[in-house]
């Protein structure tokens, strides 16, 4: 089970606009949520109210300050989460088989019946999308919302995932990104979508979009006369009482 | 990657058991009886106490036995199997000459590759792992089983073997350093390509995703001082490999030089291996600003 599918029917994943991201954390805390009482362990928290914090999340919004060669610089905020690649090297190092790639649909899942905790898929992956929890020392990663987006028995517009569902500024999408028609493929296309550490031959299936340039900051000095500070010492009234204050 | 005691104290003391049943099994020293019995209990004692103390660091010891499935992919599947017929064969080869004074040369060959294979599979567990440029590299195995014979040799009591096996892993040694600190920067990673942002401008990293800390910092961002590290591998290499050599050139070498050599050898080998994970960077730092301009406490 834990070689890896040669191809897989569909590539499910997600498509994360770095533009419009407003670093939020609305999908971290929507992601944790939805999963912490869902598929698998709870995703535990120590210490959630102590003088150390920790616990587990899959999805997590690092943020970032670019500073391009001319203007100002730009904090771009940017959500990472398992990334579902196709050469998934968690999922090939995984001794149990607990770890695998779906053929269906190609989402790369923990059987945690079958985790021994080892932690060596955490380590195999690039892009930290992988934590053990501590309480239940099993490893928990993105399911794609596996619960959400085939599940009946939700109403048809929420059959998507958690933090897709969720994101106020419309900076997480869904879709088979294997099939070059699908709106996620087009975005990707239209949008140069990327991926992360390609070097490293995972090939991911989410995909990044780059933040759009930013326009220009133009020189207009038509209020400007009007801004300049009028008088450094106050005169009349002002003056008077400034003086006579002063000299109490 | 976080210098874990459970599994510094594995590889060392697995690979030092494991070397020595390479050469119990070879036939050298050929022991039988009451010798054997004592050379046995070091090897296994070594390779199981070391094999035991990594399955401290699972999260559900209690299903290690899954762990044997996935041969035909996973490294680490490999190693426990290769663990555990070696520690079976050898265990035949060890009843034969403790209690009825015999081997089977062809036997004892088996054991011996087997429990060679086992370090090598070890070594490949780490040398895999593209995400740990360090370790990614074609000496990473050859340092650890280099290391392996050579303790195997010194316990083994196979002097001149030790003196050159001892030689020739503390030059490896040397060369995976050397080797390892260049290879981040060979890997081509950085904050630009983990985030794709190289385009936009120059990339700080910000704000941390949380303000506590979490399982991958813990796990796999450990900073550790270029001053400290260096004194470190003096140590290792002094005490691993050229006192014990030192020791071992001694003429007609007692057993109590041998004895200060296998334990100069074994504390020697803890500090290599605590390096050896502490100095291996995972490339997820990236993420957090690791080898890069950081603003703020992240
Ligand atoms: S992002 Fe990491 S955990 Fe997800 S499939 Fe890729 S390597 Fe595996
Ligand atoms: S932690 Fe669990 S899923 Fe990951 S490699 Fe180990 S057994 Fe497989
Ligand atoms: S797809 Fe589901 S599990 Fe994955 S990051 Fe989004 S909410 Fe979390």
């Amino acid at each position: 089970m834990t070689s890896l599918p040669e191809t897989t029917q569909r590539k499910l994943g997600l498509v994360i606009d770095l533009d419009t991201c407003v670093g939020c954390h609305a999908c971290v805390i929507a992601c944790k949520g939805w999963n912490d009482a869902q598929y698998g362990a709870p995703l535990s928290d120590q210490e959630p109210y102590g003088a150390n914090p920790t616990g587990t999340f899959l999805n997590r919004v690092h943020s970032y300050e670019i500073t391009p060669p001319h203007g100002q610089a730009q904090l771009v905020h940017f959500p990472k989460s398992c990334l579902h690649c196709e050469d998934a090297p968690c999922v090939t190092v995984c001794p149990t088989g607990a770890s695998y790639k779906r053929v269906e649909d190609g989402i790369v899942l923990v059987n945690e019946a079958d985790c021994i905790g080892c932690g060596l898929c955490a380590w195999a992956c690039p892009y930290g999308a992988r934590e053990m929890d501590k309480a239940a020392g099993v490893m928990k990663k993105c399911t794609l919302c596996v619960d959400r987006i085939y599940n009946e028995n939700l109403p048809p517009e929420d059959r998507e995932p958690a933090c897709v569902r969720t994101c106020p500024a419309g900076a997480r999408h869904f879709g088979d990104l294997g099939d070059p028609d699908s709106d996620v493929s087009q975005l990707v296309a239209a949008r140069g979508g990327f991926d992360l550490m390609p070097d490293l031959g995972t090939k991911p299936v989410n995909k990044y979009l780059p933040p759009r340039p930013k326009d220009q900051w133009q020189e207009t000095d038509i209020l400007a006369p009007f801004l300049d500070p009028i008088a450094d010492t106050p005169q009349g009234f002002l003056g008077w009482l400034d003086r006579a204050l002063e000299r109490l | 990657m976080h210098p874990a005691p459970s599994v510094i104290i594995f590889t060392t003391f697995s690979g030092l058991g494991f070397g020595l049943l390479v050469f119990l099994g070879l036939g050298l020293p050929p022991v039988t009886g009451w010798v054997a019995f004592v050379f046995f209990v070091i090897a296994f004692a070594l390779a199981v106490g070391g094999l035991l103390a990594s399955t401290f660091h699972l999260g559900h010891p209690e299903r290690a036995l899954k762990a044997f499935r996935q041969w035909r992919s996973s490294w680490l599947s490999r190693e426990g199997i290769a663990a555990v017929a070696a520690l079976i064969v050898m265990g035949i080869v060890a009843l034969l000459a403790v209690f009825f004074d015999s081997r089977i040369a062809a036997l004892g060959w088996i054991g011996a590759a087997l429990s060679l294979a086992t370090v090598v599979t070890t070594a490949m567990i780490y040398t895999q792992l593209k995400s740990v440029p360090r370790w990614h590299q074609a000496l990473t195995p050859l340092h650890l089983v280099s290391a392996s014979l050579a303790g195997g040799a010194l316990l083994a009591g196979q002097i001149t073997s030790a003196q050159i096996l001892l030689a020739l892993a503390g030059l490896i040694q040397i060369a995976h350093w050397a080797r390892g600190d260049r290879r981040f920067a060979e890997a081509g990673q950085s904050i630009a390509s983990a985030t794709g942002l190289s385009e936009a401008g120059r990339i700080r990293a910000f704000a941390p995703p949380h303000t506590g800390t979490n399982y991958l910092l813990r796990e796999m961002v450990h900073v550790v001082g270029r001053k400290h590290a260096q004194r470190l591998r003096i140590i290792a290499l002094g005490l691993g490999y050229a006192l014990p050599l030192g020791l071992i050139l001694v003429p007609g070498a007692s057993h109590g030089l041998g004895g200060l050599a296998v334990l100069s050898h074994l504390l020697g080998m803890l500090a290599s291996r605590w390096l050896f994970f502490a100095q291996a960077e995972h490339v997820v730092g990236l993420y957090y600003g690791a080898r890069g301009e950081r603003i703020g406490a992240c």
